[in-house]
């Protein structure tokens, strides 16, 4: 198919999309409206579980399973990228060299690595009190130690990043959040259950399993895009040659 | 006008298919892909809308506070995550094809080869 029929093909089909969306958002009740039934439900749960982070509460205990299915997608795409970026028989490892660095970006990244680290523990630790909890958390710590890639180079990164901890950490995660399930069981109630005590609304200590399985959360996203971007990273810095196309 | 916020996720969809059809770099059609999945951030977000709410986090607000839904944002951050991992499985398989065959032009993608 030439590239303008392809387009025009798009176009026909992206005004009936069009159309039909418009007409579907005309009988949505309204932008703003203050009747949101599940949001007064999941409020409500909330209150009950003693769990000041609405969303928390929601991803955690109320929706607990399906943020298992979520957090084992992400598991499952960190082997999948594991697999395709894997070193081919035509690549050769190259040692990266060292890079100059201005004193004042290393100054900063000396500075900003600790307070980022410290950042993503706070924001993963508080999941169940303040905005934010494992997904973002983990996110943060992963981009605190890329800070020694863009403040130093890629030597300092890989002394800084244990590979074979990282990815054992990672699968460590994924299945403390299965096993945190088994818990609920074991009380005799569902699997996933929060039967845990729950705490004082507000405390650090609260919410009964939401902290726990925010914090296997937080470290299974910190190590899955640190070993994620380990072998993006690879690809560029340490693969030499291989490939029609070569390094681009 | 009530409707603008939903028009706007629908108007950022097709943008990002847009993009994905007429693209001639892989990199550029994943860039895309990310731009029409945010339009179901927007969605997300405007239908838990509530007038004069604000987040549903009770650590320093009231409890009785007027929150905006908290159901539709714990999906957007599902959405986000799952975003993110078919963003990266998506660059690797480009990756794989810039190796293979040293293009990632998909209409130069053309012929099956093993």
């Amino acid at each position: 198919m030439t590239r303008r029929a392809r387009t025009r093909l798009f176009l026909a089909a992206a005004a009936v999309i069009a159309a039909v969306f418009a007409l579907a958002c005309l009988r949505l009740p309204p932008f703003g409206t203050q009747t949101h039934p599940y949001a007064d439900r999941a409020v409500e749960a909330t209150m009950r579980q003693r769990t000041a982070n609405t969303v928390s509460s929601v991803n955690f205990d109320q929706r607990a399973f399906d943020t298992l299915g979520e957090e084992t997608i992400l598991f499952a795409a960190v082997l999948g990228a594991v697999g395709l970026l894997r070193r081919t028989a035509d690549e050769r490892r190259t040692r990266p060299r060292p890079v100059a660095v201005l004193p004042s970006t290393r100054l900063f990244g000396a500075v900003m690595l600790p307070i980022t680290l410290l950042t993503g523990v706070y924001i993963v630790g508080h999941g169940q009190l303040s905005p934010g909890g494992g997904f973002q958390g983990g996110v943060i710590l992963a981009t605190g130690v890329h800070l020694s890639y863009l403040a130093a180079d890629y030597r300092v990164l890989d002394r800084l990043r244990h590979r074979e901890a990282l990815d054992r950490a990672d699968a460590l995660a994924a299945g403390t959040f299965a096993a945190l399930g088994l818990i609920g069981l074991g009380a005799g109630a569902a699997y996933l259950q929060n039967v845990l005590h729950l705490g004082t609304f507000n405390q650090l200590v609260s919410g009964g399993l939401v902290p726990y399985i925010n914090a296997a959360v937080g470290v299974e996203v910190a190590t899955g895009v640190i070993v994620i971007l380990a072998h993006f990273l690879d690809q560029t810095e340490e693969f030499a040659g291989g490939g029609k196309g070569g390094s681009r | 006008m009530s409707v603008l916020p939903f028009l706007v996720a629908g108007w950022i969809l097709l943008v990002g298919m847009y993009g994905m059809v007429t693209s001639r770099d892989l990199v550029h059609a994943v860039g895309c892909l990310a731009v029409a999945q945010s339009s179901t951030y927007v969605l997300l977000l405007s239908v838990g809308f509530r007038h004069g709410g604000t987040a549903p986090v009770y650590s320093d607000i009231p409890t009785n506070a007027r929150v905006v839904d908290p159901v539709v944002q714990a999906l957007a951050l599902t959405d986000v995550v799952v975003g993110a991992t078919v963003t990266a499985l998506l660059l690797a398989l480009a990756l794989q094809l810039q190796k293979r065959h040293g293009t990632v032009d998909p209409d130069a993608l053309d012929g099956l080869r093993g």
